[in-house]
């Protein structure tokens, strides 16, 4: 698969940039880390807003920055959307005029994407003659986000696009974005410090300390590692899984996903069968049981699993690291460790009390 | 308007003619260097700034004298093209674009200021080049400061008198304008004509900032 590659060391007045990244050219990549880390400087070296010395930058087979022989494409001559944290549309314009800025720019060869795709997408059709001055906060940004779209794009660089909106806005903004990303294909790198908007949205994660990176890879794989999950400030996290959805047993109130051959029951859904749906399971939501799979209990959701790895956490408690084929971590006490004789490679099944759904991530 | 004879309106023609003609070059050359005041990180800015402003302070005769001195036939000027600027026409361009410079580069340089680079790297990213973004965007947003900047470097051109007569001399038809005029009918005790240039002027000028101030209060910055 082709892959991003960049190298910016450099030293800003407030810090020092030095990342080496390289992540591959789909889904959503999550740049994480708290205020002041760099996530935004990164963003913009890699859309060549900030020129960098001895930067370097190329995208699959494409070379955008090589300062050794003083190469460095200008923004308007890269094929990136870029999302800024405030929408920037332009106040003399429309809404259609600024959607058709960027359309107009773009030959028509290399157009992807057409207006009534985006329009649809994000559900901006009914504002199309308005004023910018007559939008809210979260109308704006979708605009800004469909005028960034609308240049057929080959990667989207989007830098806090929710930040300076409200709950309800990012709620209501948070699946547009997922969508665009399922129905464009288009690689997207997503700048947050907000924990909720990266699990349902991202595919991997670069998280970003003091403008180093500390570490990156696979979303589920990252949370669930026993190492990293005190760095996210989401330790509660145990899993991540993308399940499809099997079945609806309305009778019950209950929705069915499958998961790798395994099932997972959830609340009733208004998502039809077939389509994947993220749930995150809490590690204090999962128990490890040693026994068959057909032993009788309440518990509706039960995995086979093979125990990774095991970590103690404090004087009382200790993470396990599951495999059902994706990372499961389960916090259980240190007793029933000593008592079941938890060890790794063993076989258990895990036991789910609850799977969270997105809605109540951002609550 | 009675009062005013043919000399008088040929005074009025000079006058209209020399301010077109500064503000067309003060916006050619005001343009870029407002939006490099408005973005430099340059140590030599505030140098730059000062020397924009100093024909505000400066009195008109020091800033006529010099540009008298180096439009002459021995000046730097004259002798590199090679004639005389001096007490001509052009040689009065020259002065007045010195001498209204702050009046076109400061509301210009604001409005840069308010619009920030943000509209611009926004633009970028749309595929705008930079001459593309700037006059697309950039100039549309800063329009206010475009208005301001034409009406008051006009203005300014129009009232000048010392620049004027140091440089220009006071030749009918060439380099007499509107408020040397004044001056003249002052001089052979012409005090009706005198009054009615002047009433002119004042009405001009007090309409010409009104309309100003109206402007940047009311002024809706919408195009399409």
């Amino acid at each position: 698969m082709s892959h991003l590659l960049a190298r910016f060391d450099v030293r800003f007045p407030a810090f020092h940039l030095d990342v080496d990244v390289d992540v591959p050219m789909s889904g959503i990549t999550a740049i994480f880390g708290p205020s002041g880390s760099g996530k935004t400087t990164l963003l913009r070296c890699l859309a060549g807003l900030e020129r960098v010395p001895n930067g370097f930058m190329q995208f699959g087979t494409d070379v955008w920055q090589d300062e050794k022989i003083g190469l460095c494409l200008p923004l308007y001559k890269r094929p990136i959307g870029y999302v800024f944290q405030e929408p920037r549309l332009f106040p003399h314009y429309n809404v259609r005029a600024n959607l058709l800025y960027g359309y107009n720019r773009v030959p028509s060869e290399a157009r992807r994407i057409d207006i009534e795709q985006v329009v649809d997408i994000l559900g901006i059709d009914h504002l199309l003659e308005r004023r910018i001055q007559k939008l809210s906060g979260g109308e704006q940004q979708r605009v800004a986000i469909g005028r960034a779209l609308l240049t057929s794009p080959k990667l989207l660089l989007l830098d806090e696009p929710l930040a300076s909106l409200d709950i309800q806005r990012k709620q209501e903004l948070l699946p547009f974005i997922r969508r665009l990303h399922e129905e464009l294909r288009i690689p997207v790198m997503y700048v947050s410090h907000a924990i909720a908007e990266i699990l349902q949205l991202a595919d991997r994660v670069v998280l970003l300390k003091e403008g180093k990176i500390a570490a990156a890879g696979a979303l589920n794989e990252m949370f669930t590692s026993l190492q990293f999950r005190g760095h996210f400030g989401a330790h509660r996290i145990g899993a991540i899984l993308d399940a499809r959805v099997a079945a609806h047993e309305t009778q019950y109130g209950l929705t069915q996903l499958e998961f790798n051959g395994q099932s997972l029951f959830v609340p009733l859904q208004s998502v039809s069968v077939g389509q994947v749906m993220r749930v995150h399971i809490l590690s204090s939501d999962v128990s490890v049981v040693i026994g068959r799979t057909d032993c009788p209990t309440s518990v509706l959701n039960i995995l086979e699993a093979t125990i990774v790895e095991i970590q103690a956490i404090d004087q009382s408690s200790v993470d396990v690291l599951l495999d059902i084929g994706a990372p499961l971590v389960a916090s259980i006490t240190r007793k029933s460790l000593v008592i079941l004789g938890l060890k790794p490679g063993q076989r258990v099944l895990a036991h789910i009390k609850a799977i969270a759904l997105n809605e109540e991530l951002m609550a | 308007m009675g009062a005013l004879t043919d000399l008088d309106l040929s005074a009025l023609w000079v006058s209209v003619r020399l301010a077109t003609m500064t503000v067309v070059v003060l916006l050619i050359v005001g343009t870029p260097l407002a939006w490099w005041l408005a973005h430099t990180r340059s140590r030599i800015r505030p140098i730059v700034e000062a020397a924009v402003a100093l024909p505000i302070v400066l009195p008109p005769t020091v800033l006529g004298f010099y540009i008298l001195v180096a439009l002459g036939p021995y000046g730097p000027l004259g002798r590199f093209a090679d004639l005389s600027l001096a007490f001509t026409f052009t040689g009065l361009v020259i002065a007045s674009v010195f001498y209204s410079m702050p009046f076109v580069i400061q509301p210009l340089q604001s409005a840069f200021e308010a619009v920030g680079k943000a509209p611009l790297e926004a633009a970028w990213s749309l595929r705008a080049s930079k001459w593309d973004a700037f006059v697309t965007v950039i100039s549309p947003i800063a329009l206010r400061g475009y208005i301001s900047a034409i009406v008051l470097g006009f203005a300014h051109t129009m009232g000048e008198f010392g620049v004027v007569l140091m440089v220009g001399g006071s030749i009918p038809g060439q380099t007499r304008v509107l408020s040397t005029t004044i001056f003249e009918h002052v001089e052979v005790m012409e005090y009706a004509q005198a009054h009615a240039i002047s009433a002119f002027m004042l009405a001009f000028s007090f309409l010409v900032l009104l309309a100003v101030y109206i402007t940047n209060r009311r002024f809706p910055i919408h195009v399409s």
